[in-house]
């Protein structure tokens, strides 16, 4: 049954087996020291990687990563820019693009698809695509050998969560709370909600992010949650210290928390 | 006009949220049509359109101008409507509907203002709190009209993202929503947008048309030749085009040469659904640029891209210096000063008035200059 798993999948199940969590760090794309910091990332113990495409008009994202979003923007990132460089890089873990739906529309679902598989991306995340627009493009992603994350939020239903787990490929992405991409004071308890939820009605593993921006709160989510997706933490400290030591001790306090979560 | 299949208007439209909207814009959906199909929630609308907002609004025929340009100008009123513009029509709508589903505030989007004083009227209306996001660049150009939204106890957020534009204050707005859809509800200005959006607010439109058509049935007995809108997101102008589609009046959207987005742009996805859209190479939506804040929008309405497509409406779009002049010209000739939006109409039927010699053309009036009258006085060098 592993062999038809891909990479992200089974990088996650691996880590995951003998109860363990997982640790996907975001970081966007074109910022800074971009590259450096996502070898940082694996060397302190990430156990997959999520890079954002940076789009001119991120609406699931706060302050943060909009931040990050344009400012690499203003320096001239693009979408082949940082697949290009992504397809040099050898970190060793697989590789998540997480962007917005008009850059792959507009390079064509078949061919954004093909380069992404031909750049080693082993998988993509498209937030404003739900599932009921989700087609075109999950069909051209499982032909190329892509796998679609699919976001799973606490506003959805049984019967629509489900379906998600169902269609999602890699893992299943748990969003932690009603709102957009940032860190807050404490977690929500609609974070580990959402975790159960989906427990209950996948074997895929459940990783939960938005809203889960401190190794504690990492920790709490993950009494649950198979792993963590941190986001906006990372790119803040992107934008402060452009520091790859710096991303890799933050990434070390996150690995770190979730070696006491069970 | 019928209903959308699935959320799409031929190719375009649809639901391109965030997972976490898809189950608000289902409950919406629901909510609208159960709504819709209510006598006694159209009953309620009605008698607001008529008791609060004015309507309906007269059709102007405009004697001086249309021996000026050798045309029959008429012009649909809709900038006699309370709060000066044709945007009450669908905050009205939106607003009881937000009741009925129980939401107590109100978020919403505006450019030139128009739409954010309309939704902030509503809400002081039916107790409604309301949180009106703005564009950076368009709060300086509109201090009038953010002061009014004040006045009516809105709270104005400056979005400083991106282009600080329309564009970027439906972002905020949907982010406000995405953390806050229990109690809120997105009272979205133009017929763009997920679904239900874009239908929903041209049936809070049709008013316009189904007017038009009755008004211009007594005055002309029938269709006008032509039928010109200003189109921004397109809500005016699919308001009312409703009332003539199914017959042969000429359908013209009338866009700003910097905001062109079917004149100038292509397929493609943002807001919540496909469309034509201002974007670069890589699928980075552009930032469009107009006089006029209201139509400074780089997409455009998905039923106008179908209706573009399938060749029943076509888009034109103006310069500038081609709007000023028709705001100028129509404050002269007929004692009516036009918002800047539908001055871009006019300024499509002074252009091309040769081409339309003879014709009897009704332009939808959308909105009043009043809002304008100041970036207009700076503009032609009056102060």
């Amino acid at each position: 049954m592993n062999a038809e798993l891909g990479s992200l999948e089974l990088a996650l199940r691996n880590r995951c087996a003998g109860g363990e969590k997982a640790l996907v760090p975001y970081l966007t794309g074109g910022l800074g020291k971009w590259q450096e910091c996502l070898a940082a990332a694996v060397d302190s113990g990430a156990d997959a990687l999520e890079v954002g495409i940076p789009f001119s008009d991120p609406v699931m994202d706060g302050p943060v990563i909009q931040e990050a979003n344009q400012r690499a923007l203003s320096v001239g990132a693009t979408p082949l820019g940082v697949l290009n460089a992504l397809s040099k890089l050898d970190v060793g873990v697989p590789i998540a693009v997480m962007t917005y739906y008009n850059i792959a529309f507009r390079f064509g679902l078949e061919r954004f698809a093909a380069v992404l598989a031909s750049c080693g991306v082993a998988a993509a995340i498209l937030a404003d695509l739900p599932l009921e627009e989700a087609d075109p493009w999950v069909q051209a992603a499982d032909a190329a050998g892509v796998e679609t994350v699919l976001l799973a939020a606490p506003t959805a239903s049984d019967e629509r969560l489900g379906r998600i787990c169902e269609r999602s490929r890699g893992f299943v992405y748990g969003v932690g709370l009603l709102g957009v991409t940032g860190v807050r004071s404490s977690l929500a308890e609609s974070a580990t909600a959402i975790a159960a939820r989906l427990k209950a009605r996948t074997h895929k593993p459940v990783l939960v992010g938005v809203g889960v921006g401190t190794p504690e709160q990492a920790q709490q989510v993950c009494s649950v949650a198979d792993g963590v997706v941190v986001g906006s933490a990372m790119v803040r400290c992107m934008l402060e210290h452009n520091d790859p030591i710096a991303l890799g001790e933050l990434v070390g306090k996150f690995r770190q928390s979730l070696s006491f979560a069970s | 006009m019928t209903e959308p299949q699935a959320g799409r208007f031929g190719d375009f439209g649809g639901r391109f949220v965030p997972e976490t909207l898809v189950p608000a814009c289902e409950e919406l959906e629901a909510a609208f049509r159960s709504a819709w199909a209510d006598a006694e929630f159209t009953n309620e609308l009605n008698r607001l359109l008529a008791d609060y907002a004015g309507r309906p609004s007269p059709i102007t025929e405009c004697k001086r101008l249309s021996e000026e340009l050798g045309l029959r100008l008429l012009l649909k009123r809709e900038d006699l409507n309370h709060t000066g513009s044709h945007k009450i029509n669908n905050v009205l709508g939106q607003a009881l509907l937000a009741v009925r589903m129980g939401k107590t505030r109100l978020v919403a989007e505006t450019g030139a203002g128009q739409h954010g004083v309309a939704t902030a009227t509503a809400a002081a209306l039916l107790g409604l709190e309301c949180v009106v996001y703005m564009g950076e660049v368009d709060i300086a150009r509109q201090a009038l009209n953010v002061f009014r939204m004040k006045l009516l106890g809105a709270e104005v957020r400056a979005a400083v993202s991106g282009s600080r534009t329309l564009k970027d204050a439906i972002n905020e707005a949907m982010r406000d929503w995405v953390a806050t859809l229990q109690t809120s509800h997105y009272c979205l200005g133009s017929a763009m947008g997920p679904h239900p959006y874009p239908w929903m607010v041209r049936e809070l439109h049709r008013v316009i048309g189904t007017e038009a058509r009755a008004q211009c049935a007594a005055l002309l007995g029938g269709d006008p030749d032509v039928v010109a809108a200003c189109v921004g997101g397109g809500s005016n102008a699919i308001g009312i085009f409703s009332g003539f589609v199914d017959g042969d009046a000429c359908l013209v959207g009338v866009e700003p040469a910097g905001g062109a987005a079917i004149g100038r742009g292509t397929p493609g996805v943002v807001h919540g659904s496909k469309s034509y859209l201002m974007q670069d190479e890589q699928g980075q939506v552009l930032e469009a640029e107009s006089i006029s804040a209201g139509l400074d929008y780089p997409g455009i309405g998905p039923e106008h891209a179908h209706l573009s497509a399938i060749g029943r409406a076509r888009y034109e779009c103006v310069q500038d210096w081609e709007v000023v002049a028709a705001f100028e010209l129509l404050s002269r000739t007929e004692g009516i000063i036009p918002a800047l939006e539908p001055a871009h109409a006019l300024a499509w039927v002074k252009r091309d008035c040769a081409s339309l010699a003879g014709k009897t053309v009704l332009v939808n009036m959308s909105g009043r200059g009043d809002k304008d009258v100041d970036q207009m006085m700076e503009h032609l060098g009056e102060r």
